[in-house]
């Protein structure tokens, strides 16, 4: 019974509270800036309009096009159902869902870079290939977290290994490990999620963006899936990095609820902190960033050797 | 019921499907019908012995006896090989009918028939190498695979590239078969026989075991295409005919496999330096492979340089399972051999649907220049869904077949953190390169297939049934193992088992198989839901132009290119793939028109091979003048040896007392 008003809980938070976490980044970037901003709820109103919104489609466009929110939406879905969003283990778990999950985040991708391709504009095509010379760096640095937290806890299922990193003493070699992995996987966060100082979500210069550019066709729901598509994302990679930075006690669940969904709040307030303070990277040192994620990994992992 | 009898009776089948097709005219169609249902029959006899022997895990013995004991063929089928010869069969038979329509015998009515004989011959040639069990018949078998390569690679002759390429690859196989050679002679010479029997343990030194695993490695390794051994590949299927390249690329690349594991299979040491060498090239190769495809613009090139990624991932099995091997680790070895094993069908799977697709490219357009196409989705649906399929599964992506081989290797690797954690880094390298293969199709797909068209795919269109069957067989082979992993189980097994020699632990305990295919299942449930629930969503769509700033006139020109996908990933791995650049002089206020060209060139034909080869030719160029062409000399030659070799015979210690 506990477990399964854990699981529906799980399921509800993973599909219902991605927009919040944008909405938050919005008001943080906001008060940083002096001004009032949005209503924190405002990312759930535009997605809502969007969905009662007519449809553009460019002439140009295949089947593919259509397809590709619909993947985006529903590989990130099931991706969510493999990471404990609490501190219980999630409700699909299995020897090597590690691999599932990373793997399904890139099927999202494949298709959104095809749709963008699939419109046949030079400004989506550009969008497209930043975003996947960016995927080929930023799939080894998760690649490399993994790594260090399979080392640690000795499984192959991400709620396990995400459970036991809760386990890890304060101080310990591990807990180094730890902390540079945490490091690299919210560079990953942040690229994973066309944030700043990797991308800008919010520019206007169709030339500088990646994500935003690449669904600059996309209108109505398609749009809206997409928007839903990238918040939840933000939102099982801010849970995939609470895990590894705060110590949870699966004992006391109720506390322990509270503590992850303060958490959440947390990293989409650092998320805006960091796009308020810093400014957008040159794309050539994108990379750059992201080797450095790798490194602050693999030394993690060559830690705990 | 001897199934080994049936399997040369596919043997047979293939051997006369070419001979059969040159009764008929030189330009009619009629009997190419019944060239291919012939290889298409003894495809059938072939699959059915093979599956029955893979699946109920039996061996089969034939042997021919000979005057001379050197001359006795000796043929067995069991698991292992049965495993191989289901993909040379399925893959033989599929080609042979898109043979029809894509290389018709009316429209080619000079190559067509020498086509279909070579092809026979190749599919034979592969099918008799994996049953034989005699060092000899084994060459035997190995050369007439590497010829009748050789010659398919010739068929378009009139093309220089087509003769660059072939040249280079009789180079190349010959050097391994060289190789081979001295392994067999080796081998002769401590067993005392020609069977290839393992060898008993304890007699053979370390040394001499690394020397013969070190001669398998180049000596196959130069046909399966194991960086730096590759240079003969992309060229070679780039040439061939699409339907002898899926075959080369699908099938044949895999009997150098094939080869190192069945001297593996010889030899009774394990030292763990083996299969971490194994899997540090395996991993090198992956990488360089993915690499240099990405650079590619001809689309058939970009297919072989996955081919090279593909073998280096199917080596990362391989030297995992040898390490384990090593080690006394039964999960290494089920887990990295069963990756191996099953990535060699998928790779057989989806790598010909992929030349297959890009062969109806060809045929619909007539160029394989991957900036000059695009859009083709319009045209050509059944292609370009198809090619979609394709390409998802050799990135690995879920829910495909590609996805299921690659979880089998990288939960090895996983599993090697228990003891040698640093090998574990290798996922790592699978993961980046997985990711660049993703990279790379969607610059494939994406500029071939969809977008607007470019200069020569306005006139595109869509392939007969001769090329879209065989095609969408193969897509559904791609989905079948992809979404019910748990049908490739039991083949999986007994062929792993008959490779290590010793029962291995259930693989079903190992891999949630069951949770693979629920959320495969799932995925596409919710894929087909959301398609279908999409159309009471929106709202009257309408249809407009893409968007462009504004722009209200965009044409095919201003279309992002593969080119310029590929540039910013190339530019971002830096110097490890250096690409020709040739860029147009500007000069005074009204510039003439100018071209820019990259050109990716394999540093490994380019600065390694062709400059030894150079030297080596100029070397030799002094033998030349033996080789007069007149009869007299060549006469001469022999009596010249006949002497040489007679004077052997004297006695020749008395002959020196005598005379001092």
């Amino acid at each position: 019974m506990k477990t399964l008003i854990a699981i529906s809980l799980q399921v509800v938070l993973l599909a219902l509270l991605p927009p919040l976490l944008l909405g938050i980044i919005n008001k943080t970037k906001a008060w940083f800036a002096g001004r009032r901003g949005w209503p924190v709820l405002q990312v759930y109103y535009d997605l809502l309009r969007l969905m009662k919104k007519n449809v553009v489609i460019s002439s140009t466009t295949t089947w593919v096009f259509l397809a590709a929110p619909l993947v985006s939406v529903i590989s990130v879905l099931l991706a969510g159902l493999m990471v404990p969003l609490g501190p219980m283990a999630a409700p699909i778990h299995f020897t090597g869902d590690l691999i599932m999950f990373a793997y399904l985040l890139a099927l999202g991708r494949f298709f959104t870079t095809l749709a963008a391709l699939d419109t046949g504009s030079s400004f989506e095509g550009m969008g497209a290939a930043r975003e996947v010379t960016f995927a080929c760096f930023s799939e080894p640095a998760l690649f490399l977290v993994l790594l260090v937290l399979v080392k640690l806890s000795d499984t192959l299922s991400l709620s396990a290994m995400l459970l036991s990193a809760s386990h890890v003493r304060i101080g310990s070699t591990a807990s180094a490990a730890l902390v540079m992995a945490a490091v690299s996987l919210f560079v990953v966060l942040l690229a994973e999620t066309s944030r700043i100082p990797i991308d800008d979500p919010n520019t206007h210069l169709e030339l500088t963006m990646i994500h935003e550019v690449m669904v600059l066709d996309n209108s109505g729901p398609l749009l809206g899936a997409q928007i839903y598509a990238s918040s939840v994302k933000l939102l099982i990679l801010a849970a995939f990095l609470l895990h590894v930075v705060l110590p949870l006690d699966p004992a006391l669940v109720g506390r322990d609820w509270g503590i992850m969904l303060a958490g959440l709040v947390a990293v989409a307030v650092i998320i805006g902190a960091v796009e308020s303070l810093m400014a957008r990277l040159q794309l050539r040192f994108v990379p750059t960033l992201l080797v450095a994620a790798c490194l602050f990994s693999g030394f993690g992992f060559l830690l705990i050797l | 019921m001897n199934w080994l009898a049936l399997v040369i009776l596919g043997v047979i089948a293939f051997v006369l499907s070419g001979p059969v097709g040159m009764l008929g005219r030189r330009s009619g169609n009629g009997w190419q019908w019944v060239s291919a249902g012939v290889a298409v029959a003894g495809g059938i006899c072939g699959l059915v012995a093979a599956f029955a022997v893979l699946l109920g895990s039996l061996s089969d013995t034939l042997t021919f006896r000979a005057a001379a004991p050197a001359l006795t063929v000796n043929l067995r089928v069991g698991p292992l090989s049965a495993f191989f010869l289901i993909p040379i069969f399925a893959i033989g038979s599929l080609s042979s009918i898109y043979g029809l329509g894509y290389w018709q015998q009316s429209r080619h009515p000079r190559s067509g028939r020498k086509l279909r004989f070579w092809y026979g011959l190749l599919i034979a040639g592969m099918a008799m190498l994996t049953l034989c069990q005699n060092s000899i018949d084994f060459l035997v078998a190995w050369e007439t695979m590497a010829l009748s390569t050789f010659f398919l690679i010739l068929t378009e002759d009139q093309k220089p590239a087509a003769r660059q390429a072939a040249w280079v690859y009789l180079v190349a196989t010959h050097l391994g078969t060289l190789l081979l050679v001295a392994l067999f002679a080796i081998l002769r010479v401590i067993s005392g026989s020609f069977l290839l029997r393992p060898l008993p343990p304890g007699q053979v030194g370390m040394g001499l075991q690394t020397v013969i695993l070190l001669l398998a490695t180049v000596g196959f390794g130069l046909k399966a295409g194991i960086v730096p051994l590759h240079f003969w590949l992309p060229e070679a299927h780039a040439n061939a005919p699409s339907h002898v390249s899926a075959t080369l690329s699908g099938v044949a690349l895999k009997m150098g496999i094939f080869g190192i594991l069945r001297v593996l299979t010889l030899l009774p040491a394990r030292p763990p330096a083996w299969g971490i060498s194994l899997l540090m090239l395996g991993a090198v190769s992956a990488f360089w492979g993915v690499l240099w495809a990405i650079a590619q613009h001809d689309l058939k090139k970009l297919l072989a340089y996955h081919s090279v990624e593909n073998i280096g991932i199917i080596l990362m099995g391989l030297g995992l399972a040898v390490l384990g091997e090593a080690e006394h680790q039964p999960i290494w070895i089920i887990l990295g051999m069963a990756g191996c094993l099953l990535h060699v069908w998928n790779h057989g799977l989806f790598k010909s649907l992929l030349f297959l697709s890009a062969g109806s490219v060809i045929l619909g357009t007539g160029t394989r220049d991957i900036d000059q196409l695009g859009g083709l989705a319009k045209s050509m649906k059944i292609t370009a869904a198809v090619f979609l399929l394709g390409a998802l599964a050799i990135c690995g992506l879920p829910p495909l077949n590609g996805f299921v081989s690659e979880f089998l290797i990288y939960l090895g690797l996983f599993h090697t953190m228990a003891r040698l954690p640093i090998l574990s880094l290798t996922a790592v390298i699978l993961a980046m390169v997985g990711a660049l293969a993703a990279a790379c199709f969607t610059k494939a797909y994406g500029s071939v297939f969809l977008g607007t068209a470019r200069r020569v795919s306005h006139r595109a269109h869509e392939s007969g049934p001769t090329l879209w069957i065989p095609m969408s067989l193969l897509a559904a082979g791609c989905v079948l193992i992809g979404m019910a992993p748990s049908l490739v189980l039991t083949p999986l097994m007994h062929a792993t088992a008959s490779w290590s020699g010793q029962p291995s632990p259930g693989l079903a305990s190992l891999v949630p198989v069951k949770t693979i295919s629920i959320l495969g299942v799932g995925l596409l449930a919710a894929f087909g839901a959301g398609w279908v629930g999409q159309r009471y969503i929106f709202r009257q769509g309408r249809n407009g132009i893409t968007w462009a700033c504004g722009y209200i006139a965009p044409s095919s020109r201003m279309q992002y290119t593969a080119s310029s996908l590929a540039q910013m990933l190339l530019r971002a791995l830096g110097p490890l793939v250096r690409q020709r650049r040739c860029e147009p002089q500007i000069s005074g206020v009204f510039a003439g028109p100018g071209q820019f060209e990259t050109q990716a060139s394999d540093p490994v034909l380019n600065d390694a091979v062709e400059p030894v080869w150079r030297r080596l030719r100029s070397m030799l160029a002094g033998g030349q003048g033996f080789q007069r062409g007149s009869i007299q000399n060549y006469i001469l030659y022999m009596l010249l040896t006949l002497l040489i070799l007679l004077a052997f015979t004297l006695p020749l210690a008395m002959l020196w007392k005598w005379l001092f």
